[in-house]
C-alpha cells in the first residue's frame, strides 16, 4: 500500500496501460511490435491483480500468487511466439502481418 | 492430504506419469528403432483410456482448487477416446512426416501435456487452477499447429493463433481481475456467493466470455478457426475442432451454471444474440468453401451456434443436451477430418472438386464420409439427429421459440452444404477420381470404433440415461 495513492489511481493506470497495448496490438503490423504491445497487456494485468491484493483483501495473498503465474506463463508464451516467428522470418525473410496472408477467406 | 485423497486427481496423475514415461523412451530407445515410439505412445495412451472408465471418488483438494465430480471424470473419459481416436488416425502421417526429423515423442509430449491442460481446466476450483488449464492446453496445440516445419501455410496458422490466443487470453485474465476486484477472491464457490452484480463485474465477465469464446471460435471471435484449420496438420484441427472445443463448451457450461448464476438474465441476451449470429454466420461461410478443411471449420463455428441453444436453459435438461452433443460431435467430427486426413495424406489433395467420383474407387471411405456428415448434418437414422433434438428441446422448454425456429432454419441452409461432398462422392462422375487408398491397420480400427460408435449412439438410449444420472452439477 502506497500512502496518498489510492487504488482507484493505480486501477486507471493499469487500464490505460491495458488499451495501449490493444492499440498497439491492432494498429502496429511489425510482428515483434506485436508480441510487445502483448506484454504491456499482460503486465497490466499483473499490477492489476498485486495492487488489489494488497489494497482490497490484505490477508490473502491469492491476488500476488496470481500475478506470478501470469508472469511465468506470459514468458512463455513469449518464447513460443519469438520461436515461431523466427522460422517465418527464415522461411520468407520478412515478419511483417501483412506479408503474412497465403490462407484467406 | 494422504495418498487416499491425491488419488481424486488419477487421471492427471496417470497421464503426466505416462508423459514423462514418454520423455524417458525417447532418451533410451535407439535411433533405428524410433519406429517403436509410435508403437509405445500408442499403448500408453490407450492403457490412460482404459483407466479413465474406472469409477472415481469426488471430492477436492488443495483446498478447493481441484474439484473431481461424476460428470466431469465422464467428461475426461470421453475427451480421452476422442484423443485416443485421433492418435490411431494420424499413425501413417507420424511416420511419414515426423520419423524422418525425428520428431516422434515430441508430437505425443505435446498432445498428452495439452490433454492434461484441458482435463485440468475442466476440473478446475479457482480462476488461477482454470488459467494454468487453458494455457498448458493451447500453447502445446500452437506448437503443433505450426509443426509442418517447411510449408508456409503451417508457420502461418502458427503465427495467426499464438498471436490471436495470447490476446485472448489477456483479455480473459483482465476479467478475472475486474471479478477480483469486486467479489475479493478467485476461488469459483467464494465468487458465486459474492457476486452483486456492479458494472465493473459485468464488464469482466464479458472480458471472461471473450477467452472462452475465443477457444469456442463463437462469431465475432472465429477469424483465427477457418485460417488455422486449414494451414495446420490435419490431425491437429481435427484436435482443435472436437477436444479443446469440447472442453472449452464444458467449462463454459459449468462457469454458467454453477458459479454465475446470478448474471443469468444479461447473460441470456448476450447468448441470445451470439447463437443467431454464430449459426447463420457459420453456415453462410460454410457454404462457398471449397478447402474440405476450411468446410469443416465453419462447419465446426455453426455447430458451436447449435450448441449455446442448450446453454439458454439453467438446468439438467441443458446440461444433459449439451453433454450429449458434444459425444456425438466428437464422433462425427472425427470420421470427417479422418477421411479428409486420410485422403490429404494419400493422394495431397483437400479440394472438394476432386472428391468427384470417390465413390467408384473407395466405396468404403465415402461411405464413412456421408454417415459423419449425416449426422453432422442431423439427418434421423444417426446420431446427430438426436443430438440437436436435444439441444432444441432444452431451449424450447425455457420458451425460446423464434430462437429454435431460427435454428430449423440453420439447419436447412446446412443440409445443402453437408450435402455437397457427399453428391460430389456419389453422385458426380470424374475423368480422373482419386485413386484406391489402402489405409492402414490403425486407421480403420479408429473408423470401425467410430462408425460403430455413432449407429449405436444413435439406436440405444442407454448412454443418454447415463449421462441424466450425473447431470445434477449444481
Amino acid at each position: 500500500m502506497i500512502e496518498g495513492v489510492s487504488l482507484f489511481e493505480i486501477l486507471s493506470l493499469t487500464t490505460i496501460l491495458f488499451f495501449i497495448g490493444v492499440y498497439g496490438f491492432l494498429t502496429r503490423t511489425n510482428l515483434i511490435a506485436m508480441l510487445m504491445s502483448l506484454e504491456l497487456m499482460v503486465n497490466a494485468e499483473a499490477v492489476n491483480f498485486v495492487a488489489i491484493n494488497k489494497y482490497l483483501s490484505p490477508a490473502i495473498l491469492q491476488g500476488q500468487v496470481f500475478s506470478l503465474f501470469i508472469i511465468a506463463l506470459a514468458a512463455a508464451e513469449t518464447a513460443l511466439a519469438l520461436a515461431i516467428i523466427l522460422h517465418l522470418y527464415r522461411l520468407t525473410e520478412n515478419i511483417d502481418v501483412k506479408e503474412v496472408k497465403q490462407l484467406k477467406y | 492430504m494422504d495418498m487416499q485423497n491425491l488419488l481424486l486427481m488419477r487421471d492427471e496423475i496417470v497421464l503426466t506419469a505416462i508423459l514423462l514415461l514418454m520423455l524417458v523412451a525417447e532418451i533410451i530407445i535407439p535411433q533405428k528403432h524410433k519406429k517403436s515410439l509410435v508403437h509405445f505412445g500408442l499403448i500408453l495412451f490407450l492403457i490412460y483410456t482404459i483407466q479413465s472408465f474406472f469409477p472415481q471418488n469426488t471430492g477436492e483438494l488443495f483446498g478447493g482448487s481441484y474439484k473431481t465430480y461424476a460428470l466431469a471424470h465422464f467428461f475426461k473419459a470421453v475427451l480421452a477416446v476422442g484423443v485416443m481416436t485421433i492418435l490411431l488416425q494420424s499413425v501413417e502421417w507420424i511416420e511419414q512426416k515426423l520419423l524422418p526429423y525425428d520428431f516422434t515423442a515430441e508430437f505425443f509430449i505435446l498432445i498428452f501435456s495439452s490433454l492434461l491442460g484441458l482435463n485440468f481446466m475442466i476440473s478446475a476450483g479457482d480462476f488461477l487452477m482454470f488459467y494454468l488449464g487453458l494455457e498448458l492446453s493451447t500453447m502445446p496445440i500452437i506448437a503443433l499447429s505450426a509443426f509442418d516445419f517447411y510449408n508456409h501455410r503451417s508457420v502461418e496458422a502458427g503465427i495467426k493463433y499464438v498471436m490471436l490466443a495470447s490476446v485472448s487470453s489477456a483479455i480473459l485474465l483482465f476479467g478475472v481481475s475486474l471479478i477480483y476486484a469486486t467479489t475479493g477472491s478467485i476461488y469459483f464457490e467464494a465468487i458465486s456467493g459474492a457476486m452483486h452484480l456492479p458494472l465493473l463485474e459485468i464488464i469482466g465477465l464479458i472480458m471472461i466470455f471473450i477467452g472462452i469464446g475465443f477457444k469456442i471460435s463463437l462469431v465475432p471471435f472465429h477469424f483465427w478457426a477457418a485460417d488455422v484449420y486449414e494451414g495446420a496438420p490435419t490431425v491437429i484441427s481435427n484436435y482443435l475442432s472436437v477436444i479443446s472445443k469440447g472442453a472449452a463448451v464444458y467449462v463454459l457450461m459449468t462457469l454458467l451454471f454453477v458459479t454465475f448464476t446470478a448474471f443469468q438474465k444479461e447473460w441470456d441476451y448476450i447468448m441470445y444474440g451470439i447463437a443467431i449470429l454464430t449459426m447463420f454466420i457459420g453456415n453462410l461461410f460454410a457454404l462457398r468453401q471449397k478447402n474440405m478443411k476450411r468446410f469443416l471449420a465453419f462447419s465446426s463455428v455453426a455447430q458451436a451456434g447449435f450448441i449455446l441453444l442448450a446453454l439458454l436453459s439453467h438446468d439438467e435438461l441443458g446440461v444433459k443436451a449439451i453433454i450429449f452433443f458434444l459425444l456425438i460431435y466428437i464422433f462425427s467430427n472425427v470420421a470427417a477430418f479422418g477421411v479428409v486426413h486420410l485422403i490429404s495424406l494419400k493422394a495431397g489433395t483437400e479440394n472438394m472438386d476432386d472428391y468427384n467420383g470417390l465413390y467408384q474407387t473407395n466405396p468404403r471411405l465415402s461411405l464413412i464420409l456421408m454417415i459423419a456428415l449425416f449426422s453432422l448434418a442431423g439427418i434421423p437414422p444417426v446420431a446427430g439427429f438426436f443430438a440437436k433434438f436435444f439441444l432444441y428441446s432444452a431451449a424450447a422448454s425455457k420458451g425460446y421459440y423464434l430462437l429454435v425456429f431460427i435454428a430449423v432454419v440453420n439447419v436447412t441452409i446446412s443440409l445443402y452444404y453437408y450435402l455437397l461432398p457427399v453428391r460430389a462422392a456419389f453422385l458426380r462422375k470424374s475423368e480422373n477420381p482419386i485413386p484406391s487408398i489402402k489405409s492402414d491397420f490403425y486407421s480403420k480400427i479408429s473408423f470401425i470404433f467410430i462408425m460403430v460408435g455413432l449407429l449405436v449412439l444413435g439406436l440405444y438410449s442407454g448412454v443418454l440415461e447415463y449421462i441424466s444420472q450425473m447431470s445434477n452439477i449444481f
